[in-house]
């Protein structure tokens, strides 16, 4: 682990990055998603709470680069502030899940069998949660809004995670110097921080990675069914829900093919490409990084799809 | 095996009625009183006091939510209030288009998922595989229901094969009944059997490399057949574990899905128990979706030691 860890910082890093170019494109397809969402903090071509009807359902044009929805707003604008809310949506529900999960597996490794029976069943319950039922439970509670979705895409998270730290720091935890660290007078808590987390981050840092790409992805699902994003804040899964309603209000007999075409430009062609290929190389970066990241004997089936069968 | 069995089953029940208990307290907490929204806005309070008491709501916390967990174990979840009808067949009504969903989904992605996974293994790292591994890549990446939405696209609005949405109940019709989950099950399959694929292709990667596979082939299999024969039996257990993992996700994305096509599943049916405030709706149908998880990680457990008998011995304390 140490090594692959050297590996992937060090002056190779040239040659590293030449020999996996799946890394390159993941990694500057997020980086330029993440920058257009930080940028509509500061800017956007047009406010995305200005509506105006005379100019709705317009084409791409120089004005509006992606033209605009059924109340006129600015699409390009609209994408940009969606990308910022999922990113940060997803990166919260991660940072809270690490936070409770990663803790929780640690200490379940270190000071083992009443503790570790604790967290394991504990985590086997909070898996009984899908998002989608914690997110009903919240709304039900507290009424839609984004912090449900953070809410419900994090305490999903919680299991994942320590679950990744407790089998992870299950085998660390048997390994020499660990037990030289117990002879030195370390207590579990002391085993935990100063021996086992650092040799289970890159592990953690990889699930992470696919968590934020899932996390994007559940947002978008929560948004689209109005249980996350509300507007006049946007969500690429919320303006999915708004072009789809577009799209059925202009039924084909009524409208013929300019609904199509309608409700094709409101989603498809706007839409799709983002969505897809923002997840697509949010899930790509995940890959890759577990690829350069991963340890050796470790067994993420779903985390590290590609291990070379040495 | 059997005290096994006993002992995960112990573990099942004992997470339904905590995950009861939880979502009993959670939605008790809720202001709003289901008397006063039966009884309407000019309804006196001694009548309002009346019908919290015939409809049990002043009895304590805990009374309430002994006499729900002992109604549902009889299979009575209570009434809704805002539908007036018995939860329980409400549920059942709706579950009769989620479950065959679900149940779809799951073979359209076992039927695409498993093989495309074997065939990406077998040609590692050629043409054939980097082809799958893209596809499936980029099916975990598509939500969903924006999948939903371009199956309909084509298929109902501009090739008109199909209903867009909506729902016919198969007493009515059973042939129009199938064809409207025609394309709603292939949108929650997609992302299913792209992980599928790719769980696939990694257990199997994994397992040809093991002795066993070197000795069928030392005995005069051919690598095909060693895969095969033994290869693709061993892989399946980590396979196995993810299916019914998928099953949460499943039922997770029908909630999605149904919303796309119009499905009165019990999706719907959530949605629109939480915006009228029906909480004794909301509480049932939660769990009828908690118990379909846990009850499928329980079979998944079984199956596992079944399949498995080292895990049998590794739980024993």
């Amino acid at each position: 682990m140490r090594w692959s860890i050297r590996a992937c910082g060090s002056a190779a890093r040239h040659e590293f990055f030449k020999r996996h170019p799946n890394l390159v494109i993941g990694l500057v397809a997020t980086m330029l998603f993440a920058l257009l969402g930080l940028i509509s903090l500061v800017w956007t071509p047009y406010p995305i709470a200005q509506i105006d009807i005379g100019r709705r359902f317009l084409g791409p044009m120089a004005a509006h680069w992606l033209g605009t929805d059924n109340l006129g707003r600015d699409m390009a604008s609209l994408v940009m502030s969606g990308t910022l809310t999922s990113f940060v949506v997803a990166a919260l529900a991660v940072a809270i899940g690490a936070g409770i999960g990663v803790p929780l597996g640690l200490a379940a490794a270190a000071w083992g069998r009443p503790v570790e029976w604790l967290v394991l069943r504990f985590s086997d319950f909070l898996f009984a949660f899908p998002a989608i039922i914690v997110a009903i439970l919240v709304t039900a509670l507290f009424g839609p809004g984004a912090i449900n979705a953070v809410l419900a895409i994090g305490l999903f998270n919680i299991p994942v995670f320590a679950r990744v730290a407790q089998g992870s720091a299950l085998s660390i935890a048997t390994l020499d110097f660990v037990a030289t660290g117990r002879l030195a007078g370390l207590g579990p808590a002391a085993i935990a921080y100063r021996h086992l987390l650092p040799n289970i981050m890159s592990l953690i840092i990889v699930q992470g990675t696919i968590q934020l790409s899932l996390g994007i992805l559940a947002e978008a699902g929560l948004s689209y069914v109005g249980l996350g994003t509300q507007p006049p804040a946007t969500s690429l899964g919320l303006m999915l829900r708004d072009a789809q309603s577009m799209f059925l209000i202009h039924p084909p007999a009524d409208a013929g093919a300019g609904a199509v075409h309608r409700a094709d430009r409101d989603w498809s062609q706007y839409c799709r490409g983002w969505i897809a290929r923002r997840h697509r190389s949010a899930a790509a970066a995940g890959e890759c990084q577990c690829r350069c990241l991963r340890s050796k004997g470790s067994s993420c089936a779903s985390a590290a799809p590609r291990r070379s069968a040495m | 095996m059997i005290l096994f069995a006993l002992r995960r089953f112990l573990g099942f029940a004992a997470t339904l009625l905590l995950a009861a208990v939880v979502i009993f307290y959670l939605l008790d907490l809720l202001p709003g009183d289901p008397a006063r929204f039966t009884s309407g806005i000019t309804a006196t309070p001694e009548a309002v006091a009346n019908l919290r008491a015939q409809m049990g709501l002043d009895a304590p916390a805990h009374e309430r939510l002994l006499g729900w967990i002992a109604g549902m174990l009889r299979g009575d979840f209570g009434m809704s209030y805002t539908q007036r009808a018995p939860v329980a067949a409400l549920l059942w009504e709706r579950l009769a288009v989620t479950l065959p969903l679900t149940v779809m989904a799951m073979i359209i992605s076992v039927v695409i998922g498993l093989p495309l996974g074997i065939v990406s293994a077998r040609a590692r790292g050629k043409a054939p595989d980097t082809a799958i591994m893209v596809l499936a890549q980029l099916g975990v990446a598509v939500p969903n229901f924006w999948f939903g939405m371009m199956l309909t696209l084509v298929f109902a609005v501009a090739l008109r094969w199909l209903p867009p949405g909506g729902f016919t109940p198969r007493g009515e019709n059973p042939w129009l009944s199938l064809r409207g989950l025609v394309l709603p099950s292939p949108a929650l399959a997609l992302p299913q059997a792209s992980i599928l694929a790719r769980v696939m292709r990694t257990a199997l990667v994994d397992v040809q490399g093991q002795d066993f596979i070197r000795t069928a082939r030392a005995k005069g299999l051919t690598m095909g057949e060693a895969v095969w024969r033994h290869g693709v039996r061993n892989a399946l257990l980590p396979v196995l574990t993810i299916l019914g993992l998928q099953f949460a996700f499943l039922i997770a994305g029908t909630i999605i899905v149904e919303n796309v096509f119009y499905l009165p599943g019990l999706g719907r049916l959530i949605f629109t128990a939480i915006s009228e405030r029906d909480l004794i709706l909301v509480r049932g149908a939660t769990v009828v979706l908690i118990v379909a998880v846990t009850a499928t990680m329980f079979v998944v457990d079984l199956a596992y030691a079944l399949v498995d008998p080292r895990l049998r011995e590794r739980s024993t304390p």
